[in-house]
C-alpha cells in the first residue's frame, strides 16, 4: 500500500460531507442511508478509508462467507460489548468498501478521531480483496462458500482465488480464521500467513449422505472426489483426499457433543487453545454452531477471554429478519429465512423433519434479492423428508401451503418429492392470512420464505398488527 | 422392459438443479408404473446402454467442464458418437450441451475439443459482453408430429453457441438470449439427441419434452409404446406463469 501525505484539512471536509449527506438523506427519507455518506466521503478523500481505520487502535476484523455472515458478525460484537471492546460495524446489506467506509466515517468525531477501538465489518465476497487493500485488517474470517447467486457472482473456485489474494494485505501476524470442514474454504490456508482453522467433530450429527449439491465435492487441489468420513451438510464435513496430501486441517477452535435442542437451541463444548467451555445458543440448527464457532475464533483472535465469549454467546438472540418468532394473535409465526438449499436442507431436517414443523407456508419470491434462478428448488432434499414420512420417521406437516412469485414452481417441486401440497397461493399476504388461519390456536405457523418473500411478510404481520417480535437483536 | 436414466457426471455436473430433470423423468415413469433406474457415470466410467436408455449430460461450472474433456476424449466419446447416430436419446444441457459440440473456447483462449455430436462449436464472452442470464421461452417443433409447442426454463451462460450446417436448432427463442443472443435460435438438434441452455429445470415444467423423450426411448424397444396420460395440471399452470411473465416482460 502507498502511503501519501496525510491531508487533514481534506479528512476534514470528507467526514464533513459525508455527514451532510447523511443528514440530507435521512430528511428526504431516501433509502442508502447506510452507504450514501461513505461515497461522499470517497469522492472527497479517496484515502478516507485508509486513514480513519488506521486510527483504531485494536485494527479491524472482515467477515465473509455466503452464509452466516450477519448473524456471525453480530455475535462477535455482542461478544465484544461483553468484553467491553467499543466496536464500530457496517450496517446489513451496506457490506461494499462504501458501506465500511461509511460506518467509519459516521463512528469518527470532525476531525477524524474514532469513537470505537475496533472495527467489525461484514463484506461481500467480491468486495474482500478492496476492503484488506485500504482497511487496516488484523482478521479475516471466511465462513463458507456455497452456491448462491451464481448469476452474481459465477464460478465458485473463482470467489476463492478473489478472497485469497486480499491475504497479502494483512499484516505478519494476522489471522485468517477459517472454515476447515468446508474443503475449499481450507485449501484457502495455504496461501495464508497465520491460517487459523475451526470445525465440527460430531459423529452423530453425521447425515451419511451427500447432499444433492455440486459445490465443493472434488478435492480444490487436484481434483479427486474426496473422501467423507462425515457430511454434516452440503459439501461441509469430515474428509481426506485420496489423490493427494490435502485434507481438512487440525483445528484450533473446535466444537464437539453437540446437541440440537429442535427450535429451541443448541449445545456443544467449545475447544479453544486457551481452554474449553460450555456454550449454550438460543438460536437452531447446526449452521449456528458453525456461525458461533467463527465468532468465538475471531473475537478470542483479537484477544477475548473464553468466559466473555460463552456468556455473550448465551445471551445472544439472534440478528434481526433470520430467525424470528412472532406472536400473532393466539398463534404464532416463526419465520426462517431461507437462502440456498443447504439452508433450507438444514431447516428442513432441524425442523420438519423432527416433527417440530407441522403447519408450514413455504414462500418463494425470485427478485434479485432472491436469486432470478430458481433451479436450486431441485436440489433441495425434499426426498429426505418423503423418505421420513415413508419409514413412519416423522408423523409429518399438513400440507405445506406455497406462495410467492414462484408459487407454482415450489408446487411442481412438492408434487414431484410425492409431497402433500395444500394451497397454492401467489400473493403473500392472503397466502399468509389462509395459513394463519389454518393453524389451529395455539400452535405454530412455520414460514420459510426467501429474502424478498420475507420482507414482505414480516410487513404484512405488522399490517395485521402482529408487531411484537420474541427475539430482537 | 425397464429404462435406465445414465445421468452422465452426476457428481459433477450437476449445477443449476440438472437433478430435477432426473427426478422429472423417474417420478414419470414411477407413476405410470414403469421400471425406471438410475445410474451416475462418473469420471473414467463406461457407459453401459441396456437397451432402452435416456442418457442426460448436465452443466457444471469450467473447473469441472476441463475434467470432463479428457475422459470424453477416449472411448466414452465414441461410444456418445455411436449411441446419437443409432438413434439414441440424449439430452445436453448448457455445458453438457457446449461439449456435445465440436469444442468450447474457454475465455482464457483454450479450446476444449467436445464430442462433436452435434455440429455447431462455442465461443467465449468478450471482456465487453454479458453473460447470458434470464427466463427464456422457446418454440419448438417437433419432428415427431411437426406441432409447434413452447418450452421455459433460465439460461445462465457466458459461452456462445454457433450453429453449423449439419445441425438443426431445437427451436427459436420466442424470449430470451437462446445459442448466442443474435441469430435467434436455441440449442439443437440431431435424430434424438437434443441439446439446450434452458435449465431451470427444463423438465419439471416441460412434461410434453419429458414424455417425448421417454417415448423415443422406449419405442427402441416397442415401437407400438403409449405412455398413459398423466394429471399435469400443476405443471402446466407453472409453465403458463413462467410463460405469462416472460411474455410481458
Ligand atoms: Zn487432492
Amino acid at each position: 500500500m502507498v502511503s501519501k501525505p496525510f491531508d487533514s484539512a481534506r479528512l476534514f471536509a470528507a467526514v464533513a460531507a459525508a455527514r451532510m449527506a447523511r443528514l440530507a438523506s435521512r430528511t428526504l427519507g431516501r433509502g442508502g442511508g447506510s452507504t450514501v455518506p461513505g461515497v461522499v466521503a470517497r469522492r472527497v478523500d479517496p484515502g478516507v478509508l485508509t486513514e480513519l481505520s488506521r486510527r483504531l487502535p485494536l485494527g479491524s476484523a472482515a467477515i465473509t462467507g455466503t452464509n452466516g455472515k450477519t448473524t456471525t458478525t453480530r455475535m462477535i460484537s455482542r461478544i465484544l460489548q461483553t468484553a467491553g471492546v467499543r466496536a464500530v460495524n457496517n450496517s446489513t446489506g451496506a457490506n461494499l468498501v462504501t458501506g465500511v467506509t461509511a460506518a467509519l466515517v459516521l463512528d469518527s468525531d470532525l476531525f477524524g478521531e474514532p469513537a470505537s477501538e475496533m472495527g467489525l465489518f461484514e463484506v461481500d465476497e467480491a468486495s474482500v480483496p478492496k476492503v484488506a487493500a485500504e482497511a487496516d485488517l488484523q482478521i479475516l474470517a471466511v465462513l463458507n462458500l456455497f452456491r448462491d447467486q451464481l448469476d452474481r457472482y459465477g464460478e465458485l473456485a473463482y470467489t476463492g482465488k478473489v478472497i485469497s489474494s486480499a491475504f497479502e494485505d494483512l499484516p505478519e501476524n494476522g489471522s485468517v480464521v477459517l472454515n476447515a470442514d468446508d474443503p475449499l474454504v481450507a485449501s484457502l490456508g495455504r496461501s495464508a500467513g497465520k491460517p487459523v482453522y475451526y470445525g465440527v467433530d460430531e459423529p452423530a450429527l453425521d447425515t451419511g449422505r451427500l447432499q444433492h449439491i455440486a459445490d465443493s465435492k472434488d478435492c480444490p487441489l487436484c481434483g479427486t472426489a474426496l473422501h467423507y468420513d462425515a457430511v454434516y451438510m452440503g459439501h461441509v464435513g469430515v474428509y481426506d483426499c485420496p489423490g493427494c496430501p490435502f485434507g481438512r486441517p487440525v483445528l484450533a477452535y473446535r466444537a464437539s457433543r453437540v446437541r440440537l435442542d429442535g427450535a429451541r437451541g443448541v449445545d456443544f463444548v467449545l475447544q479453544a487453545p486457551g481452554g474449553e467451555t460450555e456454550v449454550r445458543l438460543n438460536l437452531p440448527g447446526l449452521y449456528n454452531v458453525y456461525n458461533a464457532l467463527a465468532a468465538a475464533a475471531v473475537a478470542a483472535e483479537a484477544g477475548v477471554g473464553l468466559e466473555h465469549i460463552s456468556r455473550a454467546l448465551r445471551e445472544f438472540g439472534g440478528a434481526f429478519g433470520r430467525v424470528e418468532r412472532v406472536k400473532a394473535g393466539d398463534r404464532e409465526a416463526f419465520l426462517l429465512l431461507i437462502k440456498n438449499p443447504v439452508g433450507f436442507n438444514e431447516i428442513l431436517r432441524t425442523f420438519v423433519a423432527s416433527d417440530d414443523a407441522r403447519h408450514v407456508l413455504i414462500a418463494i419470491n425470485d427478485n434479485h434479492a432472491d436469486g432470478r434462478d430458481v433451479s436450486w428448488l431441485w436440489d433441495v432434499d425434499f426426498e429426505m423428508l418423503a423418505d421420513a414420512r415413508l419409514e413412519g420417521r416423522t408423523k409429518g406437516a399438513s400440507p405445506f401451503t406455497v406462495t410467492g412469485t414462484r408459487a407454482e414452481d415450489m408446487a411442481v417441486r412438492l408434487k414431484y418429492a410425492d409431497l402433500p401440497v395444500g394451497a397454492v397461493i401467489p400473493d403473500l399476504e392472503e397466502a399468509l392470512k389462509t395459513a394463519l388461519e389454518a393453524t389451529p390456536p395455539g400452535e405454530t405457523l412455520y414460514v420459510l420464505p426467501t429474502y424478498t418473500a420475507m420482507l414482505e411478510i414480516r410487513k404484512t404481520l405488522s399490517e395485521l398488527g402482529y408487531t411484537h417480535p420474541f427475539w430482537e437483536d | 422392459m425397464k429404462l435406465t436414466i445414465h445421468h452422465l457426471y452426476a457428481d459433477m455436473m450437476n449445477l443449476y438443479g440438472d437433478r430435477g430433470n432426473v427426478i422429472s423423468i423417474k417420478k414419470r415413469c414411477e407413476w405410470r408404473g414403469i421400471p425406471v433406474e438410475v445410474v451416475d457415470v462418473g469420471l473414467g466410467e463406461p457407459i453401459k446402454p441396456t437397451g432402452c436408455d435416456l442418457f442426460l449430460f448436465g452443466g457444471g461450472q469450467d473447473r469441472e467442464q476441463t475434467l470432463l474433456v479428457e475422459d470424453l476424449a477416449g472411448k466414452k466419446g465414441a461410444d456418445l458418437r455411436a449411441i446419437v447416430e443409432d438413434g439414441g436419446v440424449v439430452l445436453g444441457v448448457c455445458g453438457g450441451y457446449q461439449l456435445m459440440g465440436h469444442y468450447y473456447e474457454t475465455p482464457e483462449g483454450e479450446k476444449l475439443p467436445g464430442v462433436g455430436v452435434f455440429d455447431l462449436h462455442t465461443e467465449p464472452r468478450k471482456p465487453d459482453e454479458e453473460r447470458l442470464i434470464g427466463n427464456v421461452l422457446v418454440r419448438v417443433r417437433g419432428p415427431e408430429d411437426d406441432r409447434w409447442r413452447e418450452i421455459v426454463g433460465f439460461e445462465n451462460h457466458g459461452g456462445r453457441t454457433y450453429l453449423g450446417a449439419g445441425v438443426e436448432p431445437l427451436g427459436e427463442a420466442v424470449v430470451g438470449f437462446g445459442n448466442n443472443g443474435k441469430d435467434g435460435t436455441e440449442g439443437a438438434r440431431r435424430l434424438n439427441a437434443y441439446g439446450t441452455y434452458l435449465h431451470g429445470s427444463l423438465l419439471p415444467k416441460n412434461p410434453w419434452l419429458t414424455d417425448q423423450l421417454m417415448l423415443n426411448a422406449l419405442r427402441r424397444v416397442d415401437d407400438a409404446f403409449e405412455l398413459e396420460p398423466l394429471d399435469d395440471a400443476a405443471e402446466r399452470v407453472a409453465f403458463e406463469s413462467v410463460a405469462n411473465r416472460v411474455r410481458h416482460g
